[in-house]
């Protein structure tokens, strides 16, 4: 097919969480505080890009099209193309995927893929009833007609709808993405307890990475207008211990649910950048190379049961490539949910679950929870929905180069009932 | 590749003739287009901008009579100037001028002319886009219609020089716009945009470049409403209209401008009062009164030298202009994100820089960033512009845009080891055209160059504080710095609107040189039982807008003592003692404004005064005033700076030194040199020897 894809460079925002009120940055810009400092560190301007592609699923109305919002506002020039993916939780890592193929197929040789985020700024909606009172009212051309139209006000009406809590629904199926966590967890049979045993080392293995530095060049302070800096994830919390979890009520399905806020991702603000350069533009600017991609796949099932959707989109790409799950040496599996990321784990190990669904000719086999989410995930660092495929990409290859190893697949579920995986080997 | 097209879009509509030279005139343009229009084009002969200078009324006479006789269907009154319509009048006409009556005779000439502008049978119709301020107004006001292109500044900034609108300004504008308003734009001097301009009545009509063609065209077919006046402005027209009204808000009004204008120093703005008092109800009467009333400022002091600062200002900005022998500074990496640096980094993103500010502690940087927030909404009021200046100001914690930069700025504390350690760091990334600059107050360059490979590559550039404010920079150079890092510096300086004050490296070099015996003596007199109020005021009475003691405040009492402890080291005269008291303050971290207390306790940015205390004694000003003056002597005499204009201009735009007294050079000339040195002889006998002249009172002859 196709030339070699290089990734050789990538940053990325502290993960903020999101406490209610707007946060500081919209998704352009953390798009902007990470891509400063990486496009400062490169050693070509610019303006030497081919093109800009970013995920973002909640963009808000001042910056449609974020990617060309960020890109001109990067200094990247006019004349850099620039086009905004959306995927759902995959967007970050269809941004890469779409700059993998067209770089493989000539089509460009240096590319900027990213993820932004803002769930904090997701908006409030209006109801339909609402939306309809309001335009009668602008079109109300006198004073008199102005009182018509106010004597129907009814109150109850303007009470907004939480665009996020719309947004993690699903609309075919009806159920938000917890309740499909609950399903697969007893598809499974993971209990609460293992969850929160999941969780609670989830968050120690983030406080170690981040006191051991392991995010040194990845994480890129943010400065805000008020004066903070923000220089961490802050959603990690370290004296977690699954007891403390275990006190928590279920978020989704009470009493009885097993899916907690302490089990589950956090709502998060964040961005991420990967670069993403042909053997051409290695040559031409003197690039380091630190992974290769070797190739990704995309897989659909269900809505009802997407936390199980890794399983298929990983094991057909590691059966393309004539692989099996213990030729991965690193592992990033999205951490929506820590009942849903033990559900795949226990679904590889099933041998009638790899026959059947999976086309495999028994069971997949174990991950070694030492080669997976090494420095912790989405439940201590957040899961800001447009980045978070980026950003596993993006620290999959540093750990990959921090730990000595080759091999690495990430992957991650996405809410509609979708996983992207990704391939890749450290240079 | 855009630009060519955007270049064409901005092309300005100027008639048939654009641009053509030829004609019997140098400084204007007369052509007639197909539709019978008459367009008027100002260019005047060898300047960028247009003003008014008496060949070019002369010429626009000429002009006016040939209209007459063409009688075209109406005339269009435009600039070929990019920058704008027309910048006032020629200033440098007016000075010198001490006869009031030869003044009023060559007003009375100049106001023939426009009231023949007036009076032409065509509709005439003013086209303004960039600035027109003063006399460029009044010739537009003298126009049926005013259009407004773009973002049109509009204004009278005569109140600055000390004169107020002597072109038939005051009624043309009083004629249109309703009385409290007008006054308050003529009073303030401060220009109206397109949009308030319209609200205003200023002008008829404002759009863009692209439609300029058939707003023209309405305005001629009589098509372009003049603004009405709405009720409340209407009945307020009516009650101003009697005269006891009139000095109620008159009396007002003078009241208002003492705060900032003391009358015995600024008579400019009592005179416009009088004007609008007297004759507010008779519009052509107030128009004949105005060229009296304006001779009678022009020749007094205050106008003088409030011109002769006027012409410093363009003087020192003539230095940034480079004429392409500089490569001009398109990134910028300054070093050291504390007060100074973070503000110099915050300054020059607002004015299109795209700067890195480096600091080993991102607190610095984010407090820096936290200082541009809430500067930019000030600076301007545009969402669009603060958010891409905040882009453009680029936190760079590990010092990388160094090796990107055209011009390096170093703005980390006053300690020799530390920056030299900075520059061997820095110096090897540098691109080989890069030019290194310090904000060092203290430090002597040539201490600073050792140790350089380049040491020709190093000037100061000596920024003041606030540096959004000031608009001073003292640019430090001297036999070691290479005349091309000189340059790239003062048309740096230009691009980020600082003027730029050459001065040699010496201890203080001029302004803190100026300033500190002046502090320290404040502070001697608060020790000697004096009020900091007292102190100050004997200060603001001579005309200073800061008295000393605020502004020990106002710089940082730290910053003051540094400068004072490194100037009594290096300086080989007598200089006070900081007093242990004020040390005791900055110990205990009361530093001034910057920490809510120093001298002062300061509030909301002001210092927190008592309303009663004593009079200052008549010789208490001697002792502020007069050794400021000796150390610029000095500073001459030494070549620290090049000329007396330097001197005085550094030290109205850099110290805030009374500017209507024109500087303190200019003030020793016209108080009497001779007379001045005994005083400070009599003063060194009975308070010591720091007030021995120096030998640099010769230089004033």
């Amino acid at each position: 097919m196709s030339r070699p894809v290089y990734i050789v460079d990538g940053a990325r925002t502290p993960f903020i969480k999101a406490r209610g009120a707007p946060g500081p940055f919209t998704p352009v810009d953390l798009a902007v505080q990470c891509g400063r400092p990486l496009l400062l560190r490169q050693g070509f301007p610019a303006d030497a890009f081919d093109l800009v592609i970013l995920g973002c699923v909640n963009v808000i109305a001042e910056e449609t099209n974020p990617a060309r919002v960020a890109a001109l506002r990067l200094g990247m020039g006019e004349a850099m193309v620039a086009f905004t993916v959306q995927i759902n939780c995959g967007s970050g890592m269809q941004a890469i995927d779409t700059a993998f193929h067209y770089i493989a197929q000539g089509r460009a040789e240096l590319i900027l893929a990213g993820g932004a985020e803002a769930l904090s700024h997701a908006p409030l909606v209006l109801s339909d009833d609402a939306a309809r009172w309001l335009a009668r009212m602008g079109q109300a051309r006198s004073p008199v007609e102005r009182l018509k139209v106010a004597a129907d006000f009814r109150p109850a009406n303007f009470k907004p709808v939480i665009g996020l809590e719309r947004g993690l629904t699903d609309p075919i199926v009806d159920l938000n993405m917890g309740q499909t966590a609950e399903l697969v967890a007893h598809q499974f049979g993971v209990t609460r307890h293992a969850a929160d045993v999941y969780a609670a080392e989830s968050q120690r293995r983030l406080a170690r990475a981040q006191a051991e530095g392991h995010f040194e060049g990845e994480l890129e302070p943010a400065f805000t207008r008020a004066g903070a800096v923000l220089d961490h994830d802050d959603g990690v919390r370290p004296d977690t211990t699954p007891d403390r979890l275990a006190k928590l009520p279920a978020a989704f399905e009470r009493p009885w649910g097993k899916v907690t806020a302490g089990n589950s991702s956090q709502i998060t603000d964040g961005a991420s950048w990967v670069i993403l350069a042909s053997e051409a533009a290695v040559q031409e600017h003197g690039l380091t190379p630190r992974a290769v991609i070797v190739d990704s796949a995309w897989a659909a099932l269900d809505p009802r049961i997407m936390g199980l959707a890794p399983t298929l989109a990983a094991s057909a790409l590691l059966k393309r490539r004539g692989l099996g799950l213990g030729d991965v040496e690193l592992w990033e599996i999205n951490e929506a949910f820590a009942a849903q990321v033990l559900a795949c784990l226990a679904a590889w190990r099933d041998a009638d679950y790899c026959r059947r669904v999976l086309d495999l000719d028994g069971a997949a086999g174990e991950i070694d929870p030492e080669r997976l989410n090494v420095d912790g995930g989405a439940i201590g660092l957040g899961h800001p929905v447009g980045a978070s495929g980026n950003r596993i990409v993006l620290h999959l290859v540093n750990a990959l180069r921090r730990l000595g190893l080759k091999r690495g697949l990430a992957t991650e579920c996405i809410g509609g009932g979708q996983a992207g995986a990704m391939l890749l080997e450290a240079v | 590749m855009s630009g060519e097209i955007i270049e064409a879009l901005e092309r300005m509509e100027l008639g048939p003739d654009a641009g053509a030279a030829g004609g019997p005139w140098r400084h204007w343009r007369l052509s007639r287009d197909e539709e019978g229009l008459a367009w008027l084009v100002a260019d005047c002969a060898d300047a960028v901008v247009n003003t008014l200078s008496g060949a070019v009324l002369e010429e626009l006479d000429q002009a006016l009579a040939r209209i007459e006789q063409d009688a075209p269907k109406g005339v269009v009154l435009r600039s070929a100037k990019p920058a704008g319509f027309f910048a006032g009048a020629d200033v440098s006409e007016f000075v010198g001028r001490r006869d009031a009556g030869e003044v009023e005779a060559r007003l009375r000439r100049a106001h023939a002319v426009v009231d023949r502008l007036e009076r032409l049978a065509a509709p005439t119709v003013a086209v303004i886009h960039g600035h027109a301020l003063g006399g460029g107004l009044e010739l537009a006001l003298a126009c049926r219609y005013r259009i407004a292109v773009g973002d049109a500044e509009l204004g009278f900034p005569e109140i600055r020089l000390g004169l107020h609108p002597g072109l038939g300004g005051v009624a043309r504008t009083l004629a249109r716009v309703e009385p409290l308003q007008a006054m308050e734009l003529m009073l303030k001097g401060k220009s109206a945009r397109a949009r308030k301009a319209k609200a205003l009545g200023l002008v008829d009509a404002v759009t863009e470049e692209r439609h300029v063609r058939a707003a023209v065209s309405a305005a001629v077919a009589g098509g372009l409403r003049a603004s009405k006046a709405d009720l409340k402005t209407r009945i307020q027209e009516r009650v101003l209209s009697a005269a006891p009204a009139r000095r109620l808000a008159a009396d007002r009004m003078r009241a208002a401008a003492d705060k900032q204008a003391p009358h015995e120093h600024y008579p400019a703005p009592y005179a416009l009062i009088d004007l609008w008092e007297k004759h507010g109800d008779d519009l052509a009467a107030l128009r004949r009164a105005e060229p009296a009333s304006f001779a009678r400022l022009l020749v007094t002091d205050t106008a003088q030298n409030l011109i002769g600062v006027f012409l410093l200002h363009e003087k020192l900005k003539r230095l940034t202009r480079t004429e392409g022998a500089a490569r001009p500074v398109r990134r910028l990496h300054v070093v050291g994100a504390g007060t100074m640096g973070g503000d110099i980094a915050a300054w020059a993103a607002w004015r299109g820089l795209r700067t890195t500010l480096a600091d080993p502690e991102p607190r610095a940087i984010a407090a820096a960033v936290k200082r541009a927030a809430e500067l930019y909404p000030k600076l301007g009021r545009d969402m669009a512009k603060t958010r891409d200046a905040l882009d453009r100001l680029i936190p760079d914690l590990k010092g990388l845009g160094a090796g990107q930069a055209d011009l390096v700025i170093e703005a980390v504390p006053e300690k020799l080891d530390l920056k030299r350690r900075i520059y061997a760091e820095i110096e090897p990334r540098l691109r080989p055209h890069a030019v290194l600059a310090t904000n060092t107050s203290s430090i002597p360059l040539e201490d600073l160059r050792a140790g350089l490979q380049r040491p020709d590559r190093l000037v100061g550039v000596h920024f003041f504080n606030p540096v959004s404010r000031m608009e001073l920079v003292e640019l430090v150079g001297d036999g070691g710095a290479d005349g091309e890092a000189l340059a790239v510096a003062r048309g740096f300086l230009g691009v980020i609107g600082r003027l730029p004050a050459p001065v040699t490296s010496a201890p203080g070099f001029l302004v803190n040189r100026a300033l500190t015996p002046y502090m320290l003596e404040a502070l001697l007199l608060m020790q000697e039982g004096h009020a900091k109020e007292t102190i100050d005021a004997a200060a603001e009475r001579f005309g200073m807008p800061m008295g000393p003691v605020a502004l020990a405040d106002q710089v940082g009492l730290d910053v003051c003592i540094a400068v004072a402890d490194s100037l009594r080291e290096r300086l080989d005269r007598p200089l006070l003692e900081v007093p242990e008291s004020a040390r005791a303050r900055v110990r205990a971290g009361a530093l001034g404004r910057k920490s809510g207390r120093g001298l002062y306790v300061w509030k909301d940015g002001e210092p927190v005064k008592a309303k009663d205390f004593p009079a200052p004694p008549p010789e208490m000003v001697d002792r502020l005033i007069l050794p400021m003056i000796d150390a610029c002597l000095e500073c001459l005499r030494k070549g620290v700076a090049p000329d007396e204009d330097v001197v005085d201009a550094a030290m109205v735009f850099g110290a805030g030194f009374a500017p209507f007294r024109g500087g303190p050079l200019r003030y020793a000339r016209a108080a009497g040199p001779e007379q001045l040195r005994a005083r400070l002889e009599a003063l060194a006998e009975r308070e010591g020897e720091r007030f021995r002249p120096d030998p640099g009172w010769a230089c004033l002859g």
